[in-house]
């Protein structure tokens, strides 16, 4: 028996740049291989915020853009100490940051007080569900700004279009939330409550709405979100005060400034009640994608 | 309590193209106080239909289902069901866990409480009460179940698969665990499983079933159960010579099950 020579084994060589690009690298101890997108971001996010701020501060102070199109950080800032002891258009400046979420939080309390219980419902009953997709369906994807002409032709030009317009943003998400929400419940739990006698409401009451819980506060995360960005173009009816009002009329004075610094608080705002509902979610629902 | 189980079939109808499944055909299962049944098969051959037709979420394409004599209509308190997994309440403690059942019937906080301590403790689960159940063991979490599932006092346990999550060492506690609870309450259980090995001992009856239709095939008697209840170690009674006689022929069974399908 002759036994033919193996062809010699190729020497290893060090993958391309590609192969080790498409590749997981081993993972530190602590984390997990393969894991997409783990690793902590928090001093890159310094260094981002840091750089832009240098960036801008640079081409002002430079002369490389003229204020009127992107006036300087301190400028921005001392508009804002200015706005912040004088007001603006008579008006304090925490009364407009006042009026503002008011708005917002009026809106949005609205929405998750008919929104969630809807949205539940939607889930349960194939009925309800019938009834009401179509309609919340269909205004859904409309940009706010197109139906606002129809909500000042309705309901005038009073805090009630500004209120609705807000509120028609969050409601779309929120219900939806809740809807899909009413799936989360493994059908092993729901078993569990019938087979001790529960009745229909009793399951949804202990079953189906605590473990519906993560979904509906993301989607009370969302919705906040939608009504932050909803404000300005509610503002824009015959507002005579509130955040987006201030970045509107700033604009029409080329007051750059004041827009910019406007949209910050705005952003600021916003951001602070993101991580709210963040805290919120933890200390609620620190079951979440556990079980 | 007496269980009886005269000719009923399921079928799952037509869907998504699929054919009509004949879950179960024909099926005769009769369960007297205390006994201790075990479903065995291979997977796919109606066990997890014919508990849900017990427990009351199925009803009988053809067929009776009483229980004590009244004809079975949906789930009830008098049948509890252990699940494999995912059947606990993650926002509640392992103690509001176990008092569920009761809360559900109403019963006032207090005595709930006392219910639920006195079967947390049966199950070993003293110190835990205020503990997360998310954040228990697999093991701990079944016994989380199986507390929950006695707290309202039922006539007879549904088990479903409910150590097939657990690794080997901690199944095996498990068996004994449930077998001494069996002991204690003396309540009838149905169980069912597809280790062979896990369905000789635990049982008092075995029932052999096969897929397409489900079906049960053969049906026998067993005794280590109680040996294992009148002090006998569980490995030696795993190790005996009718237990791997009757392991052998269950085994084969089940083989010629499987090779007459392929
Ligand atoms: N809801 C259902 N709809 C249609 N077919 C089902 C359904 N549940 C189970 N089946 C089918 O019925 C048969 C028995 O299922 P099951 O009782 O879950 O078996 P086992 O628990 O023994 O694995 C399988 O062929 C399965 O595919
Ligand atoms: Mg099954």
């Amino acid at each position: 028996m002759t036994v033919t020579p193996l062809p010699k084994a190729p020497l290893p060589k060090t993958p391309g740049l590609f192969a080790r690009m498409a590749r997981a690298r081993p993972t530190k101890p602590g984390e997990i291989y393969g894991v997409p997108g783990q690793g902590n971001t928090f001093w890159l996010s310094v260094a981002s915020v840091t750089f832009m701020l240098f960036v801008w501060w640079l081409v002002t102070t430079l002369g490389l853009v003229k204020p009127l199109f992107v006036p300087s950080p301190q400028l921005v800032l001392a508009k804002f100490g200015q706005i912040w002891r004088e007001g603006f258009t008579n008006t304090a400046f925490l009364d407009h940051i006042l009026i503002s979420t008011l708005r917002v939080f009026g809106a949005f309390l609205l929405a998750c007080l008919i929104g969630l219980p809807l949205g539940l419902a939607m889930g349960m009953s194939p009925m309800i569900r019938g009834i009401f997709d179509p309609p919340i369906e269909f205004y859904r994807p409309i940009p706010p700004l197109a139906y606002l002409p129809l909500m000042i032709i309705w309901f005038g030009i009073g805090e009630t279009s500004k209120v609705l317009l807000i509120f028609l943003s969050v409601f779309a998400p929120v219900v939806l939330g809740a809807r899909s929400g009413v799936k989360s419940a493994a059908i092993e739990q729901i078993h569990a409550a019938y087979s001790f006698g529960a009745t229909r409401w009793q399951v949804m009451r202990h079953v189906i709405m605590p473990s519906a819980m993560p979904e509906i506060l993301t989607a009370m995360r969302v919705g906040i979100g939608f009504g932050w960005t909803t404000l300005v173009a509610a503002e824009m009816v015959a507002a005579t005060s509130g955040l987006g009002y201030m970045v509107l009329s700033a604009s029409q004075f080329l007051q750059t400034s004041v827009v910019i610094m406007g949209i910050f608080v705005i952003a600021t705002i916003a951001f602070a009640f993101d991580l709210l509902m963040r805290f919120l979610e933890r200390r609620l629902v620190p079951w979440k994608g556990r079980m | 309590m007496s269980l009886n189980i005269d000719h009923a079939s399921v079928v799952y109808p037509a869907a998504d193209g699929r054919p009509p499944v004949a879950a179960l055909s024909e099926v005769n299962l009769a369960i007297t106080e205390g006994e201790f049944v075990v479903a065995l098969g291979a997977s796919g051959c109606g066990k997890s239909t014919l508990l849900n037709l017990i427990a009351g979420f199925l009803s009988p394409s053809s067929g009776t289902l009483t229980l004590d004599g009244q004809s079975v209509q949906g789930p009830g308190a008098d049948r509890a069901v252990v699940f494999q997994k995912h059947a606990l309440l993650p926002w509640l403690n392992v103690l509001d866990n176990v008092a569920f059942g009761l809360q559900i019937q109403g019963v006032a906080k207090q005595d709930r409480y006392r219910t639920a301590n006195e079967y947390i403790g049966l199950l070993g689960l003293d110190g835990f009460q205020k503990s997360p159940v998310y954040k228990l063991s697999g093991g701990m979490q079944q016994r989380v179940g199986i507390a929950r599932a006695l707290t309202c006092d039922p006539k007879i346990l549904l088990m479903d698969e409910p150590l097939g999550a657990l690794d080997a060492l901690t199944r095996e506690k498990a068996q004994e665990l449930i077998l001494n609870i069996w002991g204690k309450t003396g309540k009838s259980v149905f169980f069912i499983t597809h280790s062979v090995e896990e369905a000789l001992f635990m049982g008092t009856k075995l029932i052999v079933m096969s897929p397409r239709p489900g079906r049960i095939t053969h049906v026998f008697d067993l005794p280590f159960s109680r040996q294992f209840q009148s002090g006998a170690p569980a490995r030696q009674v795993k190790a005996s010579p009718e237990f791997i006689g009757l392991r052998e022929k269950v085994l084969n069974i089940i083989f010629a099950d499987e090779e007459a399908v392929e």
